[in-house]
């Protein structure tokens, strides 16, 4: 890979003056066992089986002094030594509590070097680093392999989907595979997917050195990789991986192998890592902002990143609380939701889905913020009705929390919610719509460059319409009624988080590829991509809606010989869907390489990211910027976002 | 300008149509069964007509104007700068509210007339589910037990429904009803199965390894042969 160049191009980078910022963090060299006692991979190889040692004789030696048989219980050993345990000690292994102890054991605290910040070469990719948009490229290349897991994980069970009746998995491994493949896509790829490019973007679009809390912005990003092991070593386990789906509905959740438990507490790690993160933007965009720099002249990007973190700070804890229930009852046999002890087996839903809503649109609305940059600077025009844009975030967001229940219409739940919580469902459509009819008005009268971003900016506009107005469907109780649980489900959550998300992460890689590596990517490439992905997407997921109406359920590895010629189809434009991704990544990677220079603003945009260098200058600005007017003022005379200061001369940074 | 907006409601009526074609000549929904879905299907197609009419004008519009004002990448002027405009803006809140309120009040309404109990007593079914199979208990009939659901034709069918052991969900395409199966409560639904004939009664909640093969019959046959199939001893 291509990231040694990042590194060359920062370097060349003016550095500023050497007391405030000293040089860049040197690895020890000497003896090799420094290697092992250092923050690092190194470290880790021993903390990690440690602490799962520790964890085990925890168990076994409380175990053993209750009298508890049997002693060794390997589901309480795993749980507490390799899910709690062993992934701290991997984190005190490379390095990310460092700095805490040295000041909680009181040893002299090394003075903030900032020796974890910035990357000169690919291995500083490897560590813990503070640096925002190291974190945002870490956070990226993460959420990707993740992302070809999960995709990987969609062909297996769509080539046994392909006719009725098991091909060659079994039962088992199927719904293994469909409940891995949605946990990975969720967790593991959209929702840090969109962190990693807030992480590079939104401190550069404040005119900020950094995130608020960058030792915390490290913390998070490692504690995401954990959960993503967990997710894919519960294959693993006796019984094999979690089939209870993503939404692991208890009682089956309960009940089911112990595959379960890896998702319950890969969730925590997860969700820790998504209230961190969140914490961390909502501290910076409140009080990070550059001089003159006020909430009616932050960029949409910000605005959605904003709305988006309030959502996680308050929804996340709710799955968390809803995945400690479960794990509760199978490990400690308490009765949350068994119902023989008392316990409400819808109790479970109404949590989980009042995090699960909110969600949902954790996982859209740092999309509209992309989407919203990318059609204003490719239009060129300033965006549409800028402040309704900003308080339609704030209305989905309020209103995002008075939804849930629209997922358990067929639930059982008491029947009055029904009508107050469609009625909500519904009003949601007003602020989509008005987004919607902004973007469309921003086009219009402008000067488009149909730019591969673009591209995926105006496919993400229709295919997410579609996937609003199926969910208006849904949202319609006795549509619902006949619709939920069917493949109709399938086809809608697939056009808001593909044809929605995924096109808007594609759309914001493409847009910022230049400013992190400093390259162009090739448009060629880019636009191949974009038209086999939007083909074989809509062959791949349209066809399903007529599947889910006409009677076929999902979650199943049979179904009816009368959808078997469209069942094939469906597999077959997943497997064009699959091979497309090799487009993007072979376009990544070589641009990355060899592409050429982009130079400091590609795009002729006007927010503060683009103002400075690509890749941008280790503290990103040489004088925090002055902000002077709106972000979006294309076409207006003399309209200015920022003021910077010039860069310096070397005389002038050592006077 | 004026001769591009007759461009531009060309190209949205050229979508329109096609997706009408698309939404008439494919057969979207399983022959209707029952009176709950002929209701359903109402609502169905006036959400359908809302779909193909604000998919048509959006896609109308990104075509539009991706087709008239496209220019070369290195082309470096800018737009106009307009901000927004406050009439448009205040009728596309306007007017995508009162479109939802109409399919909610219709939705409502829809529900509430599939959830209430005609003027006789119905017919009860207490339907069970567990992993993997279903169970009709007919209570007027002796409790009688079928691995098999039978209706009367034209008569109401209340469905209790119970589980053994985890969530299941009832649902039988062409009645378009459904409703889970969950332990610890029961849930009801409502059916008038209007149409002689066989249909699939499917598990719609993930409920285990053998989901996807927890189905079982259903049949409609006239309240005569019910009567004589409810009363024979063979189950």
């Amino acid at each position: 890979m291509g990231e040694g160049e990042v590194g060359v191009t920062t370097a060349q980078h003016e550095q500023p003056t050497p007391a405030l910022y000293p040089a860049h963090y040197e690895p020890p060299h000497g003896p090799t066992w420094r290697l092992f006692f250092g923050p690092g991979f190194g470290r880790a190889l021993w903390l990690t089986p440690l602490f799962f040692a520790i964890g085990m004789f925890l168990v076994v030696g409380l175990r053993y002094w209750w009298g508890w048989n049997p002693i060794w219980d390997w589901t309480v050993i795993v749980s507490v030594g390799g899910m709690i345990a062993a992934p701290i000690g991997f984190l005190a292994g490379i390095g990310a509590f460092d700095y805490w102890l040295y000041y909680l054991s009181g040893r002299p605290t090394r003075p903030e070097d900032h020796s974890g910040h910035g990357a000169q070469s690919w291995k500083d990719y490897f560590r813990v680093n503070t640096d925002h948009k190291v974190i945002g490229i870490q956070y990226l290349c993460t959420t990707f392999f993740f992302f070809v897991a999960g995709g990987f994980m969609a062909m297996l069970f769509r080539a046994e989907l392909a006719r009725p009746g098991l091909q060659f998995l079994d039962s088992q491994a199927f719904n293994g595979l469909v409940s891995v493949h949605a946990t990975l896509m969720i967790f593991l790829f959209i929702i840090p997917a969109f962190a990693g490019i807030a992480n590079f973007v939104v401190p550069l679009m404040l005119g900020a050195p950094d995130m608020a809390f960058p030792r915390l912005n490290a913390l998070s990003y490692w504690l995401l990789p954990i959960a993503g092991v967990m997710f894919i070593a519960s294959f693993l386990a006796p019984g094999g991986a979690f089939g209870a789906g993503w939404t692991g509905y208890a009682p089956l959740s309960v009940d089911g192998p112990v595959g379960n438990i890896f998702f319950n507490m890969g969730v925590q790690w997860a969700g820790a890592s998504s209230i961190m993160t969140a914490l961390n933007f909502l501290v910076t965009i409140i009080t990070m902002r550059a001089p003159g720099m006020t909430f009616w002249r932050m960029p949409l990007l910000v605005w959605a990143n904003f709305t988006t973190s309030l959502l996680v700070v308050i929804a996340t804890p709710f799955i968390a609380g809803s995945q400690f229930f479960v794990f509760f009852d199978r490990v400690l046999h308490t009765d949350f939701f068994t119902p023989s002890g008392g316990g409400y087996v819808l109790g479970y839903q109404h949590i989980f889905w009042f995090y699960s809503h909110p969600a949902v649109y954790i996982m859209m609305l740092p999309g509209f913020g992309i989407v919203s940059e990318v059609i204003s600077t490719m239009s060129r025009k300033p965006i549409f009705g800028y402040r309704l844009m900003a308080l339609s975030l704030i209305g989905i967001l309020v209103l995002g929390f008075s939804v849930w229940a629209h997922h358990m219409f067929v639930a059982g739940m008491a029947n009055w919610l029904r009508v107050p919580m469609m009625i909500t469902t519904l009003l949601i459509a007003v602020p989509t719509g008005i987004k919607i009819f902004s973007w469309i008005a921003t086009l219009w009268r402008g000067r488009i460059h149909l730019t591969t971003p673009m591209l995926f900016a105006l496919g993400f506009v229709t295919m997410f319409t579609i996937g609003g107005l199926s969910g208006i469907y849904l949202g319609s109780v006795p549509i619902d009624i006949h619709a939920s649980d069917t493949y109709f489900i399938v086809a809608h959550i697939h056009y808001v988080l593909f044809g929605g998300s995924v096109f808007t992460i594609f759309a914001g890689i493409y847009y910022w590829f230049p400013k992190m590596t400093g390259r162009m990517y090739d448009e060629r490439l880019g636009k191949a991509h974009f038209w086999l992905t939007f083909v074989s997407f809509n062959a791949t997921f349209f066809p399903m809606h007529y599947l889910g109406l006409r009677g076929m359920n999902r979650r199943v590895f049979d179904y009816p010989e009368a959808f078997g010629n469209l069942n094939f189809f469906i597999s077959i434009a997943s497997f064009v869907l699959g091979a497309s991704v090799v487009v993007f990544f072979y376009n990544m990677i070589m641009s990355w390489a060899h592409g050429p220079e982009a130079g400091g603003n590609p795009w002729r945009s006007h927010t503060l990211e683009w103002q400075v260098s690509s890749p941008p200058p280790i503290f990103n600005f040489d004088e925090i910027p002055q902000v002077v007017g709106g972000p979006y003022e294309y076409g207006v005379p003399g309209a200015r976002h920022a003021v910077l200061a010039p860069a310096k001369t070397a005389e002038e940074v050592h006077a | 300008m004026r001769r591009g907006i007759v461009q531009l409601v060309v190209i949205g009526l050229v979508i329109a149509a096609v997706l009408t074609v698309v939404a008439l000549r494919l057969k979207w929904l399983p022959t209707s069964a029952s009176v709950q879905f002929d209701r359903i299907q109402d609502v169905y197609w006036l959400a359908t007509g809302i779909a193909i009419a604000i998919f048509s004008l959006v896609a109308a519009v990104v075509i539009f104007s991706v087709w008239k004002w496209r220019v070369p990448l290195d082309d470096d002027a800018d737009g106009p700068p307009i901000h927004g405009n406050t009439g448009l803006e205040i009728a596309w809140t306007a007017v995508p509210a009162i479109l939802v309120i109409i399919i909610g009040v219709v939705s409502a309404v829809v529900l509430a007339k599939n959830g209430e109990a005609g003027s006789t007593p119905p017919l009860n079914v207490t339907v069970i589910g567990q992993q993997f199979a279903w169970k009709f208990v007919y209570p007027e009939y002796k409790n009688k037990t079928s691995g098999e659901l039978v209706l009367p034709l034209g008569k109401q069918a209340k469905f209790t429904m119970k589980s053994v052991d985890v969530i299941h969900s009832f649902w039988v395409p062409n009645f378009g009803q459904k409703m889970d199966a969950v332990p610890g409560i029961n849930t009801t639904i409502y059916v008038t199965p209007t149409r002689l004939g066989n249909y699939q009664v499917v598990c719609a909640e993930l409920c285990g390894l053998g989901h996807a093969t927890m189905r079982a019959k259903a049949r409609v046959v006239s309240p005569a042969q019910f009567e004589t199939w409810a009363k024979g001893k063979s189950a």
